[in-house]
């Protein structure tokens, strides 16, 4: 589902190499944690997976595309593949829930039937019910989040990417939304989580990834996470 | 179904860019203007080359050359003449006065001049026969001059050729004018439609500006290019069709008052009043013309500004 081989991303020759020789593989339905301190190289991975970042060396096949052949304007179609959620949310505050899900679905020109069938059903899946009216600064971090999955999920991706999703939340709503992620993962989609969070890590017994100044350090089937 | 979500995704970007210029009305004022400014000029322009050359095409359709002929010329003589008249260079058209007609005419131009016609019924009509030629080009009647001057055909002329020629310097002066209007139009309207271009170019980047978190979202999701760029180009596309409904109106109502002020003050041979019945035949193809160009121009540079300040290569 997932394939990293050898990647390699350097920025600039001051600042480095944030990402070196990483080679990963993710099966169908996985629920992988990315761990690692700020600035050991998760963002990029992320920006990579996203194809925000080209990598400078090494490939990447993610859904079966491989990036390597990817035409700038297969971008698009690409991204409406991943489902990706963001640490900032990414919401667009003068929409509503209600069209900042449906937005996801407009741009892929799904067709307005379509689109009232479809995104009721996934606010209520993340929790949402009731709040379709509410815009998202009316909203508490955690739900603001859980707007952000179900516009990550709502085009039923088969993977999705979660780049520290519980960064700004308190406890509570951090688990909401790892709540939330489960579920999806319950249901067939392949989930990439990012996050430095040890509690949460460690709560939930599934794949870890450790990387530590650019490289993969270590890749544990029910791994344990220490943040130092 | 892949041109289905393509209808879809048109109809949206269309409808996106309808919401965006609501928006953006007030940040677009400087554009409209501008382009309104331009149109108005393109439409003067063509108005002011089909008033001069109608005015030039009605001068020149009342010049003529009229050969008077002499009482005794047989009928041959007077066809063959007319046949070889025909045949000189720049006639349009040849068209035989015998002395009857003359007669006629100068009776009813004179109807009311009871000494003149008193005079004329005296005598045995005085009036001579005469070819009444009309050049194609009135700016060019050497070569009829040419001709008639010949002996042999000076020898059937009872008196010296008259040539209405004398409205050829207006004519001149006026193509001058109309050349220099051209010019001075298609100058204008180049620096205009520069000028309106690049003030939409900055429209378009504030907005861009105003709008960059949206922008990076809908790419983050998977929309296309097309589908970013198209609302700001349909955006500008609708500051052309609004220019040019703003510029036809101040037309309309500008010609309406010139066509009343203008046309009492001397012009000299300029009919200022064709200007308005110009405008107000041609009305839908200027309408047309207009908001044609007015979205091109929309169309154009919105698209060179979004290419320019839109980076979709992530």
């Amino acid at each position: 589902m997932i394939l990293l081989d050898r990647v390699t991303k350097s920025y600039s020759r001051r600042s480095g190499t944030a990402l070196e020789r990483i080679s990963l593989h993710v099966e169908p339905k996985e629920f992988v944690i990315i761990v690692g301190q700020s600035g050991a190289g998760k963002s990029t991975l992320f920006k990579l997976l996203t194809r925000e970042e080209k990598p400078t060396s090494g490939k990447i096949i993610v859904g079966g595309m491989d990036y390597e052949h990817l035409r700038d304007k297969d971008v698009p179609l690409l991204r409406r593949k991943i489902g990706v959620v963001f640490q900032d949310f990414k919401l667009l505050n003068n929409k509503t829930v209600y069209e900042n899900v449906a937005f996801a679905l407009e741009i892929a020109g799904i067709s307005n039937n379509e689109i009232k069938h479809t995104v009721p059903k996934v606010l209520d899946l993340v929790g949402l019910k009731g709040k379709e009216n509410n815009y998202p600064l009316e909203l508490s971090g955690g739900e603001r989040q859980r707007v952000a999955i179900a516009r990550a999920i709502v085009r039923q991706p088969k993977i999705l990417i979660a780049d520290e999703p519980t960064g700004n939340l308190d406890p509570k709503h951090a688990w909401d939304v790892i709540k939330v992620l489960e579920k999806v993962n319950k249901y067939g989609t392949t989930v990439l989580l990012t996050t430095h969070n040890q509690e949460i890590v460690n709560a939930l017994k599934r794949r870890v990834v450790t990387i530590a100044d650019g490289h993969i350090v270590s890749d544990k089937a029910q791994g344990q996470y220490r943040a130092s | 179904m892949n041109w289905k979500r393509k209808s879809i995704a048109a109809e949206r970007i269309f409808k996106n860019g309808f919401v965006n210029f609501g928006r953006n009305v007030w940040l677009a004022i400087a554009a409209i203007a501008m382009m309104a400014i331009t149109l108005t000029i393109l439409l003067f322009a063509i108005v002011a080359n089909a008033t001069f050359g109608h005015t030039v095409a009605d001068i020149t359709s009342h010049i003529d050359v009229s050969v008077y002929l002499k009482d005794n010329l047989s009928d041959s003589q007077r066809t063959s003449l007319i046949d070889q008249v025909k045949h000189v260079e720049n006639v349009g058209s040849v068209k035989y006065i015998s002395k009857a007609q003359a007669l006629k005419t100068y009776r009813e131009q004179n109807i009311s001049n009871t000494d003149l016609l008193a005079a004329i019924s005296e005598t045995d009509n005085p009036l001579p026969a005469s070819l009444n030629i009309k050049p194609v080009d009135a700016n060019n009647l050497q070569p009829i001059k040419d001709f008639l001057d010949k002996p042999a055909i000076l020898a059937l002329q009872s008196d010296p050729t008259s040539y209405s020629g004398d409205r050829k310097a207006a004519i001149d002066n006026i193509t001058r004018a109309t050349h220099f209007f051209q010019q001075a139009g298609v100058i204008g309207i180049i620096v205009f439609i520069i000028i309106s271009m690049l003030i939409i170019f900055n429209t378009i980047r504030m907005a861009i500006f105003n709008r960059r978190d949206e922008l990076v979202i809908m790419r983050l999701l998977g929309a296309s290019t097309a589908f970013i760029r198209g609302p700001f180009v349909v955006e500008t596309m609708l500051y052309g069709f609004v220019a040019a409904v703003i510029s036809l109106v101040a037309c309309a109502a500008l010609f309406k008052i010139a066509s009343s002020t203008l046309q009492a003050s001397s012009l000299g041979l300029l009919d200022i009043g064709y200007s308005d019945r110009f405008f107000t035949t041609h009305l839908f193809t200027i309408l047309t013309l207009q908001i044609a160009i007015g979205i091109l121009i929309g169309a154009v540079s919105s698209g060179i500004a979004t290419r320019r300040y839109l980076k979709l290569n992530r």
